[in-house]
This record gives C-alpha cells, structure tokens and sequence, in this order.
C-alpha cells in the first residue's frame, strides 16, 4: 500500500451532504475485474454531459461545466473538502480507488459512511474529520480564494491552512502507522497466525457445526 | 456490571485478540462473495501467493449483473454485455480454481447474495457473516454479526479468516405494538430512517427490538435489517427465539442430529440481557406506523403514503432546503405535491430487500385479479433465488403475475442497481422494493421511489401511489 506522511495540495469544495458511492463511481464502471482504470469515470454522472460506458475514451466526451471539478481553478485538486456522511451507500471499493486515481490523497469532511471510511485507509487516500464550523470555515475560505491549498501532515495530526492556522484530527493509531508507513495489513495479520490457529481450535471444540458443513 | 447486549455477546465470541492500539482481530465464520466485489481480491491473493485460510467458510454466487431474461438459460456464454460477461466468467474461475463452493448462473440454487446464503442455512444465528456487498446487515436477523466490507478487506478475509476491527457503538431501535393489516417491515424500516436519518445509526450497531419485531416473520426481519445500512448502521440485529430456530432448522447447511441440540442450546442466549447498556436508543410506536413511499434521493426522504412532498421553502437549515431543493428538481416533483399524485412509469419488484416468497406473496396478493395500469410500461417481478422462484409457480404467484400483466424473471439484483439490461430510462418513475433511491441508482436519470412489495403492487395495479389499505379492504 502507498503510504501517506504529509501533502500539500490544492483543495476542491464539493458543496453537498450525503454523497454516495453511487455518486463517486457509478455502477456501471464497476464490471471491471481491475482495480485501476476507474480515475476518468469519478463523479461521471455530474462531471459529464452523456452517459458514461466502461471503456470509452473520456476525453472526447461532453463535460459538464456547472460541475465543479471541471471548473478550470481548481485542475490539479488533490484535497477533496466535503460535507457530512460523505461515501454513504455501497461498500464499493471503487470509490477510493477512483478518487485515489483522480489525484485525490485525502478527503475532509464533517463526518463519513463507516465502510467508506474503512475503505479510504485500505488504498493510502486520508479520510480526516474536522469539526462541522472548522469545515464550514475551510468551505467559505477556499470558495473565497483562488488557488487555496491545505497542508496536511498524518504525523502531526494537523491541516493546516495557508494563513498558518491549524487543526488538529483524530486518528486511530493502528491505521494511522499503517498509512505512515505503508504496510500490508494482510501480512501485519498473518504475523498472528498462531493466534488465529489457537483460537479456530478453541472453538472448533465450542462451535464444530462451523466448520465443515459446506462443501 | 450492566449485562451485555447481542452485539457484545457477538463480539466477545469472535474476538481472536486485541492488539495494543485498541483494535482486534475478529474471526470470521461465513464469507460469501459474488462477482463485483471480488475478483480484484483473488487477484491479489494470487499476486502474494497466498491461499484461503478456510475453504470451508466461503460460499459464493453471480448475483449483481447477470441477466433476468428467460435466455440465459443458454449459459454465460450467452450474456450479451462483454464486460459482464467476463466478470461472471472470472467469479466462476475463481472459485474453481481455490475449491469455494458456487452456485452458478443456471443453477436453482443461484440468487441474490442475501437471499440465497439463509435459504441454505449457511447463515447462522451467532455467526460472524461478511461479504462485499454493503446490505450484508441482512444476516443480522438470525443474531449473527454481520456486515458489508470493502474488496481489500474481502482480501484479509479470504486469507486470514479475520479483519481488523473496532467494537461499534450500542443502538436499539425499539417498536412496540401492533402493525396494521398491510403495513410491513419495509413501511417499519423506511419510518425508521426517515426518522433518525441517514447517518443516524453511524458507528453503531443496531439492534431491532420491541413486541412489532418479534411479531414479525424472518423474511420481516431480514427485510427490517438489510436497510440499516441505509440508517448509516454497517450492522443490524435482532434477537435470536423460536422463529429464528425454526427457520433454520433442517436447511442443507443447518447443523444435523447432535450438533442441533448443541447448537440451539447456544443460539438461545443471544438475545441482549435485560439490564444492557445501549448507547442511543430510539422509540417507535407501531400504530403510527403508515405504508412508506420515499419522494427524494436519499432513503430519509421519505414519508406517508397520505403526505405532502416537502417544500424547500418550510426548512430553516440552508444545507437541508438545498438538498430538499436539489432532490425535488431531480425527481420532477412539486413543493407540496400529494405522494398519491405521483404517477409510476415503472415498477420493480425485487432486490435483497423484497425478493422473498413472502414479499411476493404479497404483491400477489394485491395484483390478483387486477391487471397492471395502462399508463406503466413495465412491472417487473424478479425473485431472490431460484429457490424462490420455484417455491413461487409450485404457489402459482407466477400465474398471477403474468395474467395481471406484470413479467416473470430469472433471480438476480436486476433492476435494483441496473448493472445488467433491466434499467430506467431517464427521468421515469419508478415504484422500487430496493434499498436505495440514489440519483441514477436504476439507470441514469431514473426516478426511484421506495415501496414495499404490496405497496409496489398497488402503484402498478392503479399507475399511482395509492394506501394499499383501501386495495386491500376493497377486495377485488
Ligand atoms: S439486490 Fe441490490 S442492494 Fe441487494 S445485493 Fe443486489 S444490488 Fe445490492
């Protein structure tokens, strides 16, 4: 996994509660059997003017510019600053991995869906909760002025805006040294194996309708 | 020491260890997979090498893009959108190639996820249950942990047994008193929702409960748990008793002869003791509860079937009177339009939420001896599993299906999510037992309101909302 110390970038405000992975990635896109290739298909429904198809050459499609990632001041946004219950409905992972591959490394928000949330650490993108006024300021400041970046650092748990004021944010310290450094949780788990091997034999005794009866 | 709640007693079974920094390694017991989520997960497994930890726990099936039509009786082969397809191919690789147990496209056994894995009884009271799929909640109606994971997580599961997990919150949702005639575990859910919101259960675990929950069937109940997700809560529950066990009992999967008696003996503890702690509890009477129709694009906007679509104008709160704004110019829809005036183009009986012989006996109930308005272009019945739809025309529901001029399909999500041929056009209605009324979520363009099965039934006997009460208490 792609690991995450600091960024500094520029921020894109997506003005609307409740975005759903619907939204972020519609389904169509989701018949691929990779898992790269979906950055071109992000929020395809509001970026363009047509209907999206897997496969198309995006680049010759009609986009729609009321849509804000199309706005030309703000090509090149790597800090997605969004509104609450961001990446609510499906679990698909697509929906980091399209943001991920847009260029997006983090995403700031009032709050997030559970699984997305979850999802967002799996593929190095930081999902960061501020507080709702702390978004509602970074909203009205990055609205107000072209080029706005925000500074994050995972070490320090902070964002920090270009006025030099700071937020701090809360992280789960097993994810937070994962992101840091980058690390496989599959192998980080298999380094317990002899945890799992103890326990599945434990309750194999408790619980023997478990194991076996498929297949 | 206060007692402990189900999903506490869930936890605690599972737990394999906690780790210092407070998270844990939590042992799963059934995973099931389909074709959308996992094939970038096998991908990777193979990638590093590595083999399932517990070929045993896996089951898995197409579910989500196959089609509903009467020709893919003629195989894979004949699934006309490449790209499905391949993916419905690469499931079928996969799991011959790792030994999972399949049941594949034309097999009876095949259907949705959700439905097919209780109808076998390879979901369990006291299990932990996962799968790709965010209404995974749904096993959560036999007293299981169970919920949606992401495909890197499908990944873990597949080759350590376990994911890394952090114990929820506490929720109960309680609903006492009596449902009245024609008012289901959909209309109980989407009242819930439009209660506390969609992100109202978020970091929780949610527990039904209440007289109005244990009165309800399995198939209510799974129904009831399926959209907690869509109140923000990954897990939702109820209490194992007798219904549950009855359930399950002599299901293909379901424990036989001695493990039975042992098996129960366990399963009859998970309830959540009397004097557990929860940390938010919410209040529902059964009474108040009226069929549900939603009018927006996300499930809390929804209301009474006898009700008034909002108007933007009424909301104090700008983020909340732009979002009523944004949800009515995309539905077409008026500020203060009676619900009972909207007019249906479509209608789709089906999806995890609704596909079950009990849903469709419902709706049956309703189109029995009326026929599908005029106006409504197409109503679709597609049943959760094959199983299902045999159990069906062995009840001849199919017959009155077809006479009323609804259209009998194959099992699979269909239109739900239309990733296969089953889809909205642009801007038509359409009355939907699914989970979800996203924009674009049944086509792009699509306008999906959320019903239960007789709701869905009543809109397209009658081309619009209607209380199905009156249908109901008119006889035919
Ligand atoms: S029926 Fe719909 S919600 Fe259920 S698993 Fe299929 S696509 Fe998902």
């Amino acid at each position: 996994m792609k690991a995450f110390t600091q960024h500094d970038g520029l921020v894109l405000p997506l003005d609307r509660a409740n975005v759903d992975t619907d939204q972020i990635i519609p389904k169509q896109f989701l018949k691929s059997i990779k898992r790269t290739g979906f950055g071109p298909n992000l929020f395809d429904e509001w970026r363009y003017l047509d209907i999206g198809q897997p496969g198309q050459d995006c680049s010759k499609r009609p986009l729609n510019q009321d849509f804000i990632l199309n706005a030309p001041r703000y090509q090149g946004a790597s800090v997605l600053l969004a509104r609450e219950n961001f990446g609510c409905g499906s679990s698909r992972e697509h929906a980091p991995w399209a943001l991920d591959e847009y260029g997006f490394r983090a995403v700031i928000a009032p709050s997030f869906a559970d699984i997305f949330f979850n999802n967002s650490f799996k593929n190095g993108l930081l999902p960061i909760v501020l507080a709702e006024a702390q978004v509602d300021e970074l909203f009205k400041q990055c609205q107000a002025q072209e080029g706005y970046h925000l500074a994050v650092d995972l070490a320090a748990q902070t964002v920090t805006r270009p006025d030099g004021q700071q937020y701090a944010f809360d992280i789960d310290a097993f994810r937070k040294h994962c992101l840091l450094n980058g690390l496989d949780d599959i192998g980080l788990t298999l380094q317990d194996a002899d945890s799992i091997k103890t326990f599945e034999e434990r309750y194999r005794q408790s619980s023997p309708w478990l194991f076996g009866a498929i297949r | 020491m206060a007692g402990k709640t189900l999903y506490d007693k869930l936890w605690d079974m599972h737990e394999v260890k906690r780790r210092d920094d407070g998270s844990s390694l939590i042992y799963i017991d059934r995973h099931i997979l389909h074709e959308v989520t996992s094939p970038q997960a096998f991908e990777g497994l193979r990638l590093a090498s590595r083999k399932p930890w517990r070929i045993d726990a896996n089951i898995a099936t197409p579910d989500h893009n196959v089609p509903t039509s009467p020709d893919r009786k003629d195989g894979v082969e004949a699934i006309a959108d490449a790209v499905s397809r391949l993916q419905v191919q690469t499931l079928d690789e996969n799991c011959d190639h790792f030994g999972i147990l399949e049941f594949k496209m034309n097999d009876e056994r095949q259907g949705i996820v959700h439905v097919i894995s209780p109808e076998q009884g390879a979901t369990l009271p006291g299990m932990t249950v996962v799968c790709g799929d965010s209404h995974t909640s749904t096993h959560g109606a036999f007293g299981a942990l169970a919920h949606g994971i992401g495909t890197s997580e499908v990944e873990h599961v597949l080759a350590t047994q376990c994911l890394v997990a952090k114990k929820m919150k506490n929720m109960q949702v309680c609903v006492e008193g009596h449902l009245s005639t024609g008012v289901t575990a959909k209309d109980v859910v989407l009242a819930i929702i439009g209660r506390i919101g969609t992100a109202g259960g978020t970091g929780h675990a949610l527990e039904f409960a209440g007289s109005a929950i244990r009165d309800m069937s399995m198939e209510g109940r799974m129904t009831l748990c399926n959209m907690a997700i869509e109140a923000g809560a990954r897990v939702g529950m109820v209490a194992v008793d007798e219904k549950t066990i009855a359930y399950v009992e002599g299901r293909p999967f379901a424990p036989k002869s001695e493990h039975w008696q042992r098996a129960v003996a366990q399963w009859q503890t998970l309830v959540s003791d009397p004097d557990a702690h929860f940390d938010k509890v919410i209040e529902l009477k059964a009474e108040d509860i009226r069929p549900q129709v939603s009018w927006g694009t996300s499930p809390e906007m929804v209301l009474a079937v006898d009700e008034r679509v909002p108007d933007p104008s009424a909301e104090a709160d700008p983020v909340k009177r732009d979002s009523i704004q944004r949800a009515l110019k995309y539905m077409g829809l008026a500020a203060n339009q009676p619900i009972t005036e909207i007019r249906l183009d479509r209608v789709f009986i089906g999806s995890c939420t609704n596909s079950r012989i009990e849903d469709l006996r419902a709706a049956a109930e309703v189109a029995k001896g009326r026929k599908v308005a005029q106006t409504v272009k197409q109503a679709l019945v597609v049943p959760g599993s094959g199983l299902v739809k045999a159990q069906a025309e062995a009840e001849g529901l199919d017959k009155i299906f077809t006479e009323a001029g609804f259209e009998w399909r194959e099992p699979g999500c269909s239109m739900c999510l239309a990733m296969n041929a089953d889809k909205l056009g642009s801007g038509e209605h359409c009355a939907s037992t699914s989970n979800r009324n996203f924009e674009g979520r049944q086509g792009a363009g699509g306008r999906t309101h959320l019903v239960s099965p007789a709701m869905a039934a009543a809109a397209a006997v009658t081309g619009h909302f209607v209380d199905v009460r009156e249908l109901l208490s008119q006889g035919v």
